[in-house]
């Protein structure tokens, strides 16, 4: 958005600092979604708010209005560590390994979720 | 030969003078044309609101709002009993015949504005459905529930956002004052019916918030007879051209 406001000589600087920090908009935030009672909170998607209140009701707002979910976390996107998607070798790959793998295990239905 | 009716009619050409609407009726129009009107005036952020989370926000307040008043129109059409359906009160009336209170008929103006504005009525709306959830009136009490519970959703996101705004940065305090100040004169029409109460409701944030209670005495009434601002006719314009344009249209 781009204002055309009247300026006053020597407003400028002080007007465009605060232009500029409007412009960087607020911090981002992830939500997590728990659908029912018994599984986990999900990672369904990111909004932006200017605090964890209103990062609540705008996840209700942009997420849960149908009834989606029991629970909703939100997290700062800037608290989430990650590692870099080169390093992927390191640390999610089975190298191999398959006795990792349980594959050959069959899961009865009445365990439910694993 | 003039009778003290033919009076009033005639000073009113345009349509049904609420005074001669039966009691029930009118407290069903007012309440059907108030989430009318402020859901028509949320509708106008779509798209131009600051982000986009606060312009779904917006929009969904706006079709909590309007779910309100269309159950509330069907219903009218009922107790009337003439056939009108929710578009016949909804588009068909005109300035004259709303009943709505002059708050939410208020422009937008800017994001302070129009959360003051929010808020005023979130405060009103919370008492009212209370009242109307124990109506005798089974559909009246029904719509009451379900709407006292989006009020109270509604009430917090406003609330919220009056303590962020009046408490937040010098400009967004100024702001939020100076919406205070413009609509504080269309306060009295809804608290009347709940003086204290009203009145409590928003202190409590008021003083949370720093905002001040203006000290102008000045307060606009008349909206519940019909009696309106200038902001009501041009929204009621857009709103309902089409409909006029072309009657009894459908897609």
């Amino acid at each position: 958005m781009t204002y055309d406001v009247p300026v006053a000589p020597g407003e400028s600087a002080e007007l465009e600092e605060r232009i500029e920090g409007a412009a960087e908009g607020w911090p981002m935030w992830e939500v997590f979604v728990r659908a029912r009672r018994g599984i986990s909170h999900v990672h369904i998607g990111s909004l932006h708010a200017p605090d964890a209140r209103s990062a609540l009701q705008n996840a209700r707002d942009v997420y849960t209005r149908r009834g989606e979910g029991v629970s909703v976390w939100v997290v700062p996107s800037s608290e989430i560590s990650a590692f870099e998607p080169e390093a992927a070798a390191e640390y999610v790959e089975a190298n191999e390994k398959v006795y990792r793998l349980a594959t050959t295990y069959d899961i009865p239905d009445e365990v439910g979720q694993m | 030969m003039s009778d003290v009716n033919d009076v009033i009619v005639s000073s009113f050409p345009q349509g049904t003078p609420a005074i001669d609407l039966d009691p029930r009726l009118r407290a069903i129009l007012s309440h059907a044309d108030d989430n009318m009107v402020l859901a028509q005036r949320l509708g106008e952020w779509i798209s131009n609101a600051p982000d986009l989370e606060i312009d779904i926000a917006l929009g969904n307040i706006a079709l909590d709002h309007l779910g309100v008043a269309r159950t509330l129109y069907t219903h009218a059409g009922q107790v009337e009993g003439q056939g009108r359906t929710e578009d016949d009160f909804a588009m068909g009336r005109t300035e004259r015949e709303f009943l709505n209170l002059l708050l939410v008929e208020q422009p937008n103006g800017d994001f302070a504005h129009t959360i003051v504005r929010q808020f005023f009525f979130d405060v009103y709306q919370l008492l009212l459905w209370a009242e109307l959830s124990e109506s005798d009136d089974e559909t009246l009490a029904g719509v009451a529930a379900k709407a006292r519970k989006e009020a109270a959703y509604h009430h917090e996101f406003s609330s919220s956002w009056m303590l962020r705004l009046g408490d937040g940065t010098d400009e967004s305090h100024t702001r939020t004052q100076q919406a205070v100040d413009a609509l504080w004169r269309f306060t009295a029409e809804l608290s009347e019916p709940y003086a204290d109460a009203w009145q409590k409701g928003t202190a409590m944030v008021f003083s949370e918030a720093g905002l001040l209670v203006p000290d102008d005495a000045y307060q606009r009434s008349g909206g519940r007879e019909g009696y309106h601002t200038e902001h009501l006719g041009p929204l009621l314009a857009e709103m309902q051209w089409m409909d006029r344009a072309y009657p009894g249209m459908d897609w």
